[in-house]
């Protein structure tokens, strides 16, 4: 892993209204790692990531991929950005109107000049990547489970082989051997494209078994970053409860 | 700037050489793809790829030259001078070959796809029609069944649905009634005064008010306002599984949700009914005092003495069928709404469909039955 910053938010303050979410945020991320973001429900894991994708514009500071700078932007500058990452929603986010391989072909289209059989079978490499097989490609995601959706979300999401992806809560709702096995995908995908990884979760089992480094998010800020032992020595509350309480403890055993 | 993708291909005997250049990624690789894909290289047992020009590489620049090496018969990629991520990706892109060649697979034509659908409406249409005809099966059977044993209806469940969709709905049935009793009226007097005939316009608004419009009116009103909350309703139950915990607990849904409604529908369409006809004789009064100074002692007179009362039956005895119509389209789709919000809205939008078709053609049903039997 090299210590080049891929992602650096610095003083970021969003808010919905009168209620602030955070409150001069600072978070890097490293190129080539995998960054686990945790926190109580409510402290704006998700809005971060929205922030940090441009879906929600902060009220101050900025957010710099690459060191450049991706606040603000519109138009082309946008679409140019919008290259460096691949986002899965929580529940996908694909779209129900089109089948899985058109859903993967999606960002193909609107940012490549590639003949239409070529990005076909790119599409049904795509899906093959995360792990579904041919039959899935002319099907609706409506006709997909919870886990074979995520995993075309991830292939659309990989679509452009960004150097970055970012995943909203992959594992919610997924039972334990779905969840370890998209566990897994992301890992190897994450060391076979050396792609930096931002992934927010609730899941222990997936921090643990994917994360290089997790940030905690609270009190409007990161309050910690680090890997989970550093973590696991921290003072705080929370942080405490979550990694020492039993779930937590079940979760570190069946690591080792 | 990413640079231009180039290749140079060179083979010895049954081993081919593919020195590659500049960056193969999903932005650049689109035109080299084509003209890669056109060299004719079958027959080869090995193929090197020289990656030292190589810039970038990514999984679509793995793909296209791996897709070149299988069709050629070539087996697997043997990179040359490549960093470890190239081979690494060119490895992962042989190991997730297509099982067979994409293009040639069947591909849809236009017109047979066309046929196809048809066909499948067509069966689609055919199984719907049977299957609402044995939900009304079951739902007779359920009514039968609480028929004879009152003290299982649910009283709150009924009444609370005839105060929704019943009593909730009377200013918009009369306003409407009202309405359309003054258009019927207002188009009566511009084309009978032509004749001189004004006076007809009673005879017009009574027949067309009492037989058909205020049935038709009600029925309308009750498919886009009751039928859709009654699928939203039990539909926003199933994607909760409330219907699947009801069961569980031993209750019926069939009595539960579809009985009261049907019920309560039942009743209140009549009377409903009752209220768009006086409101839209009411609204063909008032044109007719007002346009044509047919003053409503007048009109009354003339309404009791030569409309037959038979035509308020004729309405009378449709608006029943039609709220049985409106409840069961609404419950049936509501009872087939799956998991998802989609379904939700799809079987909303199909529910109201269906309840409309099914009361205008019941509508043209009854004309014909009502022909026969000369009334």
């Amino acid at each position: 892993m090299s210590e080049e910053i891929a992602i650096k938010v610095r003083g970021l303050t969003t808010a919905y209204g009168t209620h602030t979410v955070h409150e001069g945020l600072d978070l890097d991320v490293m190129k080539g790692e995998v960054l686990g973001v945790i926190g109580p429900s409510g402290t704006g894991k998700s809005v971060l990531l929205r922030a940090i994708v441009g879906l929600k514009p902060p009220e101050t500071g900025t957010v710099e991929v690459f060191d450049q700078n991706v606040t603000d932007l519109s138009g082309d500058d946008l679409r140019e950005v919008q290259n460096l990452w691949g986002i899965m929603f929580q529940d996908g986010a694909l779209f129900s109107n089109l089948t899985v391989r058109e859903n993967v072909m999606v960002p193909m289209r609107e940012h490549t000049d590639l003949p239409e059989p070529l990005m076909k079978q790119l599409a049904d490499q795509k899906l093959r990547m995360s792990g579904l097989d041919d039959s899935a490609g002319p099907k609706f995601p409506s006709d997909l489970s919870g886990g074979m959706r995520k995993r075309a979300a991830l292939a659309r999401a990989l679509a452009l082989d960004p150097p970055i992806l970012f995943l909203d809560e992959p594992t919610a709702g997924l039972d334990p051997i779905t969840a370890a096995g998209f566990d897994t995908l992301v890992r190897e995908l994450q060391s076979a494209l050396s792609l930096t990884v931002f992934l927010v979760t609730h899941d222990v089992d997936t921090l643990v078994a994917t994360c290089d480094r997790i940030a905690v998010l609270g009190r409007k800020k990161v309050i910690a970053a680090g890997t989970i032992e550093e973590l696991r020595r921290n003072d705080d509350p929370w942080i405490q409860d979550y990694f020492c309480g039993p779930r937590g403890r079940a979760a570190q055993a069946g690591e080792s | 700037m990413p640079v231009t993708p180039e290749y140079e291909l060179t083979t010895d005997a049954s081993r081919g050489r593919l020195s590659v250049s500049g960056d193969w990624t999903i932005h650049t690789v689109g035109k080299i793809s084509d003209r890669l894909a056109s060299e004719d290289a079958s027959g080869l047992d090995g193929l090197e790829v020289d990656c030292a020009e190589l810039g970038k590489l990514d999984t679509a620049g793995a793909f296209v030259i791996d897709r070149f090496a299988c069709r050629s018969g070539a087996g697997n990629v043997e990179p040359v001078n490549a960093s470890d991520q190239a081979t690494a990706l060119l490895k992962q892109a042989g190991e997730l070959r297509p099982e067979r060649d994409d293009e040639a697979r069947k591909r849809e034509f236009g017109v047979v796809d066309l046929l196809e659908r048809t066909g499948r409406a067509t069966m689609h249409f055919i199984d719907e029609t049977v299957e609402t005809l044995s939900f009304l099966g079951e739902t007779i059977m359920a009514m039968a069944h609480i028929v004879t044993r009152p003290s299982k209806m649910r009283w709150t469940a009924l009444v609370s649905v005839m105060e929704d969709s019943g009593l909730d709905a009377v200013p918009i049935v009369a306003f409407l009634s009202f309405f359309v009793g003054m258009v019927v009226a207002f188009i009566g007097a511009t084309t009978l005064s032509e004749f001189g005939a004004t006076i007809f316009t009673v005879e017009l608004v009574g027949i067309a008010i009492l037989r058909e419009f205020g049935v038709i009116l009600t029925a309308i009103i009750l498919a886009g306002r009751t039928n859709s909350a009654f699928t939203a309703q039990i539909g926003a139950m199933r994607m909760r599984q409330e219907v699947d915990a009801m069961t569980t607990l031993g209750l019926n849904p069939m009595d539960v949700l579809v009985v009261p409604r049907a019920f309560a529908m039942l009743v209140m369409t009549p009377v409903l009914t009752l209220i768009a006809v006086l409101f839209g004789v009411g609204g063909g009064a008032f044109v007719s005092w007002l346009a044509l100074d047919i003053n409503p002692t007048v009109f009354m007179n003339r309404l009791q003495n030569y409309v037959p009362i038979e035509n308020f039956w004729v309405g009378m005895s449709k608006a029943p069928v039609f709220g049985l119509v409106v409840a069961l389209i609404g419950c049936r789709q509501g009872l087939l709404v799956g998991g998802s919000v989609q379904s939700l809205g799809q079987s909303t939008t199909k529910s109201v469909v269906q309840a409309l078709f099914s009361i205008i053609v019941i509508d043209a049903l009854f004309a014909i039955f009502y022909l026969e039997l000369g009334v």
